[in-house]
């Protein structure tokens, strides 16, 4: 019974965070408050419709549904259109949801065509340590995602604003100086949350695996990332990189992860080599 | 009953010819009482402002109101009308309600969209109610005026994009820094248009003013009027990392600041971006440090641009704006119809009637027993009570409108509900 209603449950909430992609398009066009409303509703509806399959495939399986590349995507999605709730409400600026929601509705619909049925589980993953890796590393990836969307908001304007481009998209888009600090807030939340999902990584890696640290790929690219987001972190408290340069990091360092997450597991081989399955 | 409208704006007459005829604020009360007096308006009231200068009143004869009304200007502004009749427009009832809606929502404004016209008009319209020179109709009229005035606002965007220089230089500040409330402003040379630009940022909350001139006496006053810092103009460039927005319009041949004088500021502001708004011609800021990262500057064809795209876009919206007034227009001639006599008595006797033959279909349902006959005599005896009910209000209305009193006429349609009763009647 659970099986049979997972994609359904999946196909509405990949359906609705379309629909809200293509009013957070609607809104460049023409800001209205019943479109930007419209939007944060169906990306909601998408998200709790995205909740409860995960719930039930999460009660079906007995683990967090994080063991193949199907589980993977859906989970990051999720955690995207849940950190984009949250920012888009707090910080009301709800055309972030034109430059995130388009990378949530292709992770989803990816993770929707590859849909595969629960398979036992290999014993590593019968972990305390899966849960609390999982949740820090996705839900640092997807704040992080963040600053990368404001990352790309604040080139564009400042593209437009230096090129004296007076266009609907600079009305819409808000001012550097809030991009610039929404961007900031989601790097002091986001690196913080990646760092715990190394390190609990790392904690669970010692007890599967015996060592900390084996230089698997996936590890060595978590560290590139980590690395690249510590910089840029520095960079801001420290030698005032902001603006621009910051933006670019930001980008750069999504692309890391992006990497790190996707690229890892399908181009080299490793010990996370389960979630290519 | 008539609504009028007579006056001269910017488009119908120049300057020299709208202040000649301008009403200065303490001379209105006494032209008001004269309106009533010599040209016989009922109800007036009269907006003067550098733009326009315009009567509204209600009479009896539109074309004989003309004439008295130019005689009346005439020995005001003791003026030959010569000098001023072609200059004269005069709109009688849809043609004035809808200039005064126009007016009152600014879409007949120099700069379409402003907002100063709207306050005018309701100072005008306080003074007239002060003088107890508005009634019924100007009453109802302006407060329709200020509603349609509000729609057009919070329903079209006429109003929301800079339409001058400084505002677009404020509306550009403004998507760089967002809150100017903490940010510094340099003025470099006091020029006019720079002191203008300095007076919309301090509007919009800019609290820190520097400013730097040749003269350093000039640069102290103009400092003074603002409550901010004079700066020596030689030391100018040292104290650039202070400023978040700087004005230049000085009358130097050659650029004054270049990339060089910027990137230490940078440096010390930790890159904090700066505006730079250079009002120059020729200019003063050099054009190459806007490749800088976190430097955006304007100059002033960038921002005559932005103000040109802006002035587009307020027409589009200002021919949403004219559907919108247009439609009110409607609604309100169908209200000052609805005034007439003939229309409110048709529906009060209207409604009497039905009443009555509704509560006499009961009665007689409830008493089979009667004969014809004493039907007949019980039909005859409620028409007799609903004449005699309506003979006294009826004539009273018609009286009391003939004498120009529209107010018992609103109250009758009122106290029944007449307007709503008109509107079933419509939709039957």
């Amino acid at each position: 019974m659970i099986s049979l209603l997972y994609s359904p449950l999946l196909i509405l909430a990949l359906l609705l965070y379309a629909l809200g992609m293509l009013m957070g398009f609607g809104e460049i066009y023409r800001a209205s408050k019943t479109t930007s409303r419209l939007e944060n509703w169906l990306i909601t509806g998408g998200f709790i419709l995205h909740l409860l399959a995960f719930v039930l495939r999460f009660r079906e399986s007995q683990a967090l549904p994080v063991t193949n590349l199907h589980e993977s995507l859906s989970c990051f999605a999720l955690f995207l259109a849940g950190a984009y709730i949250w920012i888009s409400r707090t910080a009301r600026v709800s055309i972030l949801g034109a430059f995130i929601n388009p990378l949530t509705t292709v992770v989803m619909l990816w993770a929707v065509l590859i849909t595969q049925p629960v398979s036992p589980h290999p014993p590593v993953l019968k972990s305390f340590w899966l849960p609390v890796h999982v949740i820090f590393s996705f839900a640092g990836n997807a704040m992080l995602a963040m600053t990368c969307g404001l990352g790309i908001m604040y080139l564009i304007q400042e593209h437009l604003i230096k090129t004296k481009r007076i266009s609907r998209l600079f009305k819409r888009l808000p001012s550097l100086n809030k991009l610039d600090q929404l961007s900031y807030s989601c790097l002091s939340i986001g690196f913080p949350l990646l760092t715990l999902g190394i390190i609990t990584g790392s904690i669970w890696a010692s007890l599967a695996w015996g060592s900390y640290w084996s230089w698997d790929p996936k590890e060595t690219w978590s560290l590139i990332t980590w690395f690249l987001y510590a910089a840029l972190l520095h960079g801001r408290i420290n030698s005032a990189w902001r603006g621009k340069k910051a933006a670019i990091l930001s980008i750069i360092g999504f692309g890391a992860i992006m990497f790190t997450f996707l690229g890892v597991n399908l181009l080299l081989s490793g010990l996370h080599a389960y979630a290519v399955r | 009953m008539n609504i009028v409208t007579l006056g001269v704006n910017h488009k119908s007459a120049p300057v020299e010819i709208r202040e000649c005829l301008a009403f200065a604020e303490g001379a209105i009360p006494a032209a008001l009482q004269q309106l009533r007096q010599q040209v016989g308006l009922q109800e007036s009231m009269i907006l003067s402002t550098c733009n326009r200068v315009e009567i509204y009143g209600t009479c009896d004869d539109e074309d004989e109101t003309r004439e008295k009304l130019i005689a009346f200007i005439t020995s005001f502004h003791d003026l030959p009308a010569a000098r001023f009749a072609d200059n004269l427009y005069y709109f009688t009832n849809r043609e004035a309600v809808q200039h005064i809606f126009r007016v009152a929502s600014s879409l007949d404004s120099m700069v379409v969209g402003e907002p100063q016209i709207l306050g005018q008009l309701k100072e005008a319209f306080a003074l007239a109610v002060d003088q107890q020179t508005t009634g019924l109709i100007l009453n109802k009229f302006m407060h329709r005026a200020f509603s349609v005035a509000k729609a057009v606002r919070t329903k079209t965007k006429i109003a929301s994009n800079a339409v001058s220089v400084s505002f677009a230089a404020v509306e550009l500040a403004k998507k760089i820094f967002d809150d100017l409330g903490d940010k510094t402003v340099m003025l470099v040379g006091a020029g006019e248009m720079c002191e203008l630009a300095a007076r919309h940022f301090i509007t919009q909350g800019v609290k820190q003013v520097l400013v730097t001139n040749r003269t350093y006496q000039r640069a102290r006053q103009l400092a003074e009027e603002f409550n901010g810092h004079a700066i020596e103009f030689d030391d100018f460039h040292n104290q650039l990392d202070r400023v978040d927005i700087l004005l230049s319009s000085t009358g130097s041949p050659t650029y004054i600041i270049n990339p060089r004088h910027l990137i230490p500021a940078l440096k010390k502001r930790k890159n904090q971006p700066i505006f730079l708004i250079d009002i120059a011609v020729p200019r003063d800021i050099d054009p190459a440090t806007n490749d800088m990262d976190g430097i955006f500057l304007y100059d002033v064809d960038d921002l005559q641009e932005v103000v040109a795209e802006n002035i587009d876009q307020r027409k589009h919206e200002a021919d949403r704006a004219e559907a919108l007034v247009d439609h009110e227009v409607d609604k309100f001639i169908a209200w000052i119809e609805s005034l007439q006599v003939t229309p409110t008595i048709k529906a009060l006797r209207r409604m009497a009637e039905e009443i009555s033959q509704q509560e006499l279909k009961k009665t007689l349902a409830g008493l089979p027993e009667l004969t014809s006959k004493e039907q007949k005599k019980l039909e005859a005896m409620t028409r007799a009570i609903v004449n005699k009910i309506l003979h006294h209000p009826i004539s009273c209305i018609k009286e009391q409108a003939e004498n120009g009193n529209q107010l018992p006429v609103e109250i009758i349609r009122q106290l029944y509900n007449l307007n709503q009763a008109s509107e079933d009647l419509e939709q039957e």
